[in-house]
């Protein structure tokens, strides 16, 4: 049983200490703390660091907060526990180290779960990202009957076999610090020490943004542009991928992965609002989602033509 | 004799793969073992969440040692020969042993296949059990290649002997086999080693982990039931949940705590589902019926007895039930404001089947129908009309989409809320009746009559846009659907033939078949469909086309009750009705009635279509088939067939013409002919009246006389008037018969 970190009070106070205790125990376990992805996604596999990086040989190790959006969650800041605009906490390690488990549960300790106390459970749970054309198998983590995280070994990303395969955590923030917390309705959160001079909840900085992007997701959003822009991304993370990965400026090697899959991504997000508008079918919606995870196959494929890939000259000429 | 415990530790493998894998486990060892050439005298297989774990008693020390010859050329083949088989043995020539058979005398290799000791044995077994275990789902894991279900982390392979334990050698990509193991995850989880399953069973008591699926079970169901009757209440039977729940402990801890009074007002349905399906509680139930506690299962003790975990989930609870308590009133105000039509409006947008159209196509399908069935089950045609249109609108409501399971029981609640009729409101359940082999069938005629549109409707609708199960696929459940309409009819005593029926049904869904067809613009599919259907005309403009497939599906639509059933239709119901047919045989078979009965009983009869009669006929003919009568009859007729059909394909004509007495030449033949007069005279009655008992009696009649007749006449004879006049006689053997049921699909 890992001991908890010294000097720090058993229970956090705040939001954002329960995302620090998790930045330094993960720091400690020898992760990269990396910062969020600058786009809109809609959870935190979609940061690169995630899907990308779990392709290919070479090893990784990386955590982060990933803010995530799900357009039609929005509730006008009303409900206790639905938001469209969240924060997520992931880890990524590849090869998953044998004691992940154990791993995992230190970062419980860390924020304050004391698991002599709390019945911590591993409740079958199989993820799989149609969009993505991935998925793994797992659990999620139960605490006293609630669940606190998603724990996935993946198997398949962007219909690529992962080998070696990387272990996933993913944390829902504000659900689990609400519980560490005490707290009952997100928008009470304190978001940083209430004993604070300028002490500020999670209500204070997100209860008008939620109001505002609901009725942006709902009803503003120009459901024509979405719809061109959707058009306009697949178009340009295929037309990316179709370039000579020489480049005539450098003189290297260089296949634009990255920037190809950040279409993907922002196909995926007016995907979601388009969907959150009700404009998309339950026919069309199939469809929509066999475009995107087509980009992500790409984008996959790309990526494993890359140094970060695994690629190497003598790959290549073998 | 040496005892073997296999360990093989994970991580959490999920509950529902449990029991299985142990068993797989057991079967896949043992197997393997004696096809190696061992014997044991008892295996035990266990399972927890972290582990797989079997027990072997006697397993034989080493397989025995086997003889194996090779034959090789003959005793003075060429040289060449000979030498061949000698390189390929390599043995030398006075290694050879020389044998002798019928064809003479040819040299054989003697070789000795040495027994093996078990260890090695055991330990390729088990490799091969670890690398090919049959898990529904596996994954890798790590960088390595092996597959399980989640990552295996440690094997324990013993072999324990009189001289002690010895680990089996054994090394999985990595994973060494040896003799620790770990106990609790949280508490005790050091390792520690055994040196045998009692020692190792033991250990793991200690160490917090009750090893057998059912004792947990057990424990978990004695406490559960003790907390109750301390509380007075009584726990909710569960027995799926109990088997789940004890695959997701290893050390049960009983935990009961209180429901917030704000919830109790909630349907019990709701509570158990939600409290089931999300958080995997148990129920107790007041006297009242109500449920007013519920029971979560830690897997550990704690400090503080357990009061973090309950507060914990009694939180989660809460807030799982204010969703519940949110549907449930959102769905009431909606069903008081709008009525349960008004919850049913949405059903137009969802789609039943992309070839069938929205549920509110199949529902005003199924209310044509059921108004057409109510006269039939003593129903009232509005109230079954009404309770058709009604009786699916639930799946619009909140609850229905959170939990799927609630569809037809919160039906019902949301009726009575609506103040619609009791046998209206029972139907939305009822209607979806029975579900299964043991679930019960309907009664109500409302509910009957429902029940049977519904059925009707999905077996019409499938067999319209040919979507039947093949083989063990059957997505729809035609196979259930087609069972409910036997269980219903016969259930419920309905005395009718059901042609006319599923004609109408078809027709209705050809109708949306083909408005469907119409709306994918398929204009020219669709009228050539119409066209098909024999009610459109060919046309070449294509509006007109369209006008006239229009036309059509209105005409089908309204079951075009003036037009005389088309081939087509015919083709497809008799087809169906066959379906039906194979389902009631299999159905009667489980009750005793011959298999081979319900086809002999459909033929010729008039009851191929209808269930009630049908098995009514099958039972009487099964049960005339057990006597000695029925039995010798059935010799006899068939022989009479047999010879019959011989000399009619011999002489290529059929002997029908009604043999005559005066061409009689024995007493044994007139007293035939008299005898099928008498039994002639008696069956077509006693079929008419269904008395069934006595056309098998008239039928018994003939056995005497028949045998009577075989034995004491030839049907060849020189005289050829005779032997037409004998052979026509047999003709009438068999038309008789046939007045009952078709003999000749009988077997034996």
């Amino acid at each position: 049983m890992p001991a908890r970190a010294e000097n720090s009070p058993v229970r956090p106070r705040s939001f954002q200490e329960v995302i620090l205790r998790l930045q330094a125990y993960w720091a400690s376990k020898g992760c990269a703390i990396l910062q969020p992805y600058d786009m809109e996604v809609g959870a935190g596999t979609f940061h690169p660091a995630t899907t990308l990086r779990s392709l290919g040989s070479q090893p990784w190790a990386a955590a982060y907060v990933q803010p995530s959006r799900r357009p039609t969650d929005g509730r006008y800041g009303e409900n206790p526990n639905r938001l469209q605009h969240y924060y997520q906490y992931q880890v990524l390690i590849k090869p998953s180290p044998p004691d992940l488990q154990e791993l995992y549960l230190g970062s419980l300790d860390a924020i304050g779960i004391d698991t002599s106390l709390h019945d911590i459970r591993f409740v079958e749970d199989d993820w799989e990202s149609p969009t993505l054309g991935a998925w793994g198998l797992g659990w999620e983590v139960w605490c006293d009957g609630m669940e606190v995280s998603q724990f996935t070994y993946f198997q398949q990303v962007g219909g690529h076999d992962c080998k070696p395969v990387s272990g996933e955590l993913t944390y829902g923030l504000e659900r689990l610090a609400m519980y560490v917390l005490g707290i009952d309705h997100v928008m009470d959160m304190p978001f940083n020490d209430p004993q604070s001079p300028i002490p500020l909840t999670y209500g204070d900085i997100f209860r008008q943004t939620e109001q505002e992007y609901s009725r942006h997701n709902f009803d503003g959003a120009t459901t024509e542009m979405l719809l061109r822009h959707f058009e306009d991304a697949e178009a340009e993370c295929e037309r990316l991928l179709a370039f000579n990965p020489q480049d005539p400026n450098s003189g290297k090697r260089i296949v634009m992965a990255h920037p190809a899959y950040d279409q993907c991504i922002k196909a995926s997000h007016l995907f979601n609002l388009l969907d959150a508008r009700g404009v998309i079918s339950v026919t069309e919606r199939q469809a929509y989602i066999g475009r995107v995870r087509a980009l992500a196959k790409k984008c996959a494929d790309a990526f494993v033509t890359t140094v970060a890939g695994g690629w190497t000259p003598e790959s290549a000429a073998s | 004799m040496p005892d073997v415990l296999i360990e093989l530790f994970s991580e959490e493998i999920p509950a529902r793969m449990q029991t299985r894998a142990a068993e797989d486990l057991r079967k896949l060892v043992t197997e393997g073992l004696v096809e190696g050439g061992l014997s044991y005298a008892h295996a035990r297989a266990f399972s927890t969440p972290r582990r797989l774990v079997l027990a072997l008693e006697g397993l034989s020390a080493e397989s025995p040692t086997l003889r194996e010859d090779r034959k090789g050329p003959k005793v003075g083949a060429p040289q060449q020969a000979l030498d061949g088989f000698l390189r390929s043995t390599g043995l030398t020539m006075e290694q050879l042993h020389v044998h002798e058979d019928k064809k003479g005398a040819f040299y054989v290799a003697h070789f000795q296949k040495p027994g093996r000791p078990a260890a090695e044995i055991l330990a390729e077994v088990l490799e091969k059990t670890i690398r090919t275990f049959p898990w529904p789902k596996s994954m890798r894991w790590g960088s390595g290649s092996l597959r399980w279900v989640r990552p295996l982390q440690s094997i324990i392979a013993l072999m324990v002997t009189e001289a002690g334990a010895e680990v089996v050698p054994l090394d999985i990509d990595g994973i060494t086999a040896g003799n620790t193991t770990r106990g609790h995850r949280f508490m005790a989880p050091g390792s520690f080693t055994v040196s045998s399953f009692e020692d190792y069973a033991a250990k793991l008591k200690r160490a917090f982990v009750v090893l057998d699926a059912a004792e947990r079970a057990d424990m978990i169901e004695h406490e559960v039931k003790n907390r109750a009757f301390a509380l007075g209440l009584d726990p909710i039977e569960d027995k799926g949940l109990l088997a789940e729940v004890a695959g997701l402990v290893e050390w049960p801890v009983v935990l009961v705590g209180e429901i917030g009074a704000q919830f109790l007002d909630l349907p019990p349905e709701v509570l158990q589902t939600s409290m089931r399906e999300h958080q995997k509680f148990f129920s107790l139930k007041d006297a009242q019926g109500r449920i007013v506690r519920f029971v979560t299962v830690a897997n550990r003790e704690t400090a503080d007895n357990g009061a973090t975990i309950l507060k914990g989930n009694q939180k989660v609870l809460t807030a799982r039930l204010s969703d519940a308590k949110f549907f449930w009133e959102n769905d009431l105000r909606v069903v008081r404001n709008e009525g349960l039509t008004g919850m049913a409006e949405g059903l137009a947008n969802v789609t039943f089947h992309n070839k069938l159209g929205s549920q509110k196509a199949r529902i005003d399908r199924i209310a044509a129908l059921a108004r057409e069935i109510a006269p039939l089950v003593g129903a009232s045609p509005d109230l079954a009309e009404e309770a058709a249109r009604v009786a699916k609108a639930d799946l619009r409501s909140s609850m229905v989409g959170e939990f799927p399971e609630l569809q037809g029981t919160m039906g019902v609640y949301y009726a009575k809320a609506a103040g619609l009729p009791e046998p209206v409101a029972n139907a939305c359940k009822a209607h979806y009746q029975p579900l299964g082999p043991s679930d019960e069938v309907p009664s109500e005629p409302v509910s009957v009559a429902v029940a049977l549109a519904d059925k009707i409707d999905t077996l019409t609708g499938f067999w319209a846009i040919d979507e039947k199960p093949t083989g063990s696929k059957d997505p729809f459940a035609l196979r259930r659907a087609a069972l409910g309409v036997i269980r219903l009819v016969l259930g419920n005593g309905i005395d009718v033939k059901w042609v006319g029926g599923f004609v109408l049904a078809l027709r209705r869904c050809y109708a949306d078949k083909l408005q469907q067809t119409l709306k994918s613009n398929k204009l020219i599919e669709a009228a050539r469909l119409a066209e098909l259907v024999g009610f459109a005309k060919e046309n070449n403009d294509v509006s007109a086309l369209k006008a006239e497939t229009e036309k059509t599906i209105e005409l089908l639509r309204s079951g075009a009750h003036d037009v005389p059933w088309q081939d087509w239709e015919i083709e497809i119901v008799a087809d169906l009705l066959q379906f039906i047919r194979d389902r009631l045989r299999v159905y009667l078979k489980d009750q005793g009635i011959r298999d081979d009965a319900i086809e002999a009983s459909a033929s010729n009869t008039g009851h191929h279509d209808n269930f009630l009669k049908l098995s009514r006929l099958a039972d009487a003919l099964t049960a005339f088939l057990k006597t000695d009568d029925g039995e010798n009859l059935l010799q006899g007729f068939k022989r009479a067939n047999n010879i019959l059909t011989q000399a009619e394909a011999k002489d290529g004509v059929e002997y029908s013409f009604g043999a005559e007495a005066k061409f009689a030449e024995t007493d044994e033949e007139r007293a035939l002919f008299a005898a099928l007069d008498t039994a002639e005279a008696q069956i077509a009655p006693a079929m008419a009246a269904e008395d069934f008992a006595a056309a098998m009696s008239a039928m018994a009649a003939l056995r005497a006389p028949i045998d009577a007749f075989f034995t004491a006449v030839q049907i060849n004879t020189d005289n050829q008037i005779v032997r037409r006049n004998r052979l026509n006689l047999l003709h009438r053997i068999r038309t008789t018969c046939a007045g009952v049921a078709d003999l000749t699909k009988l077997e034996g």
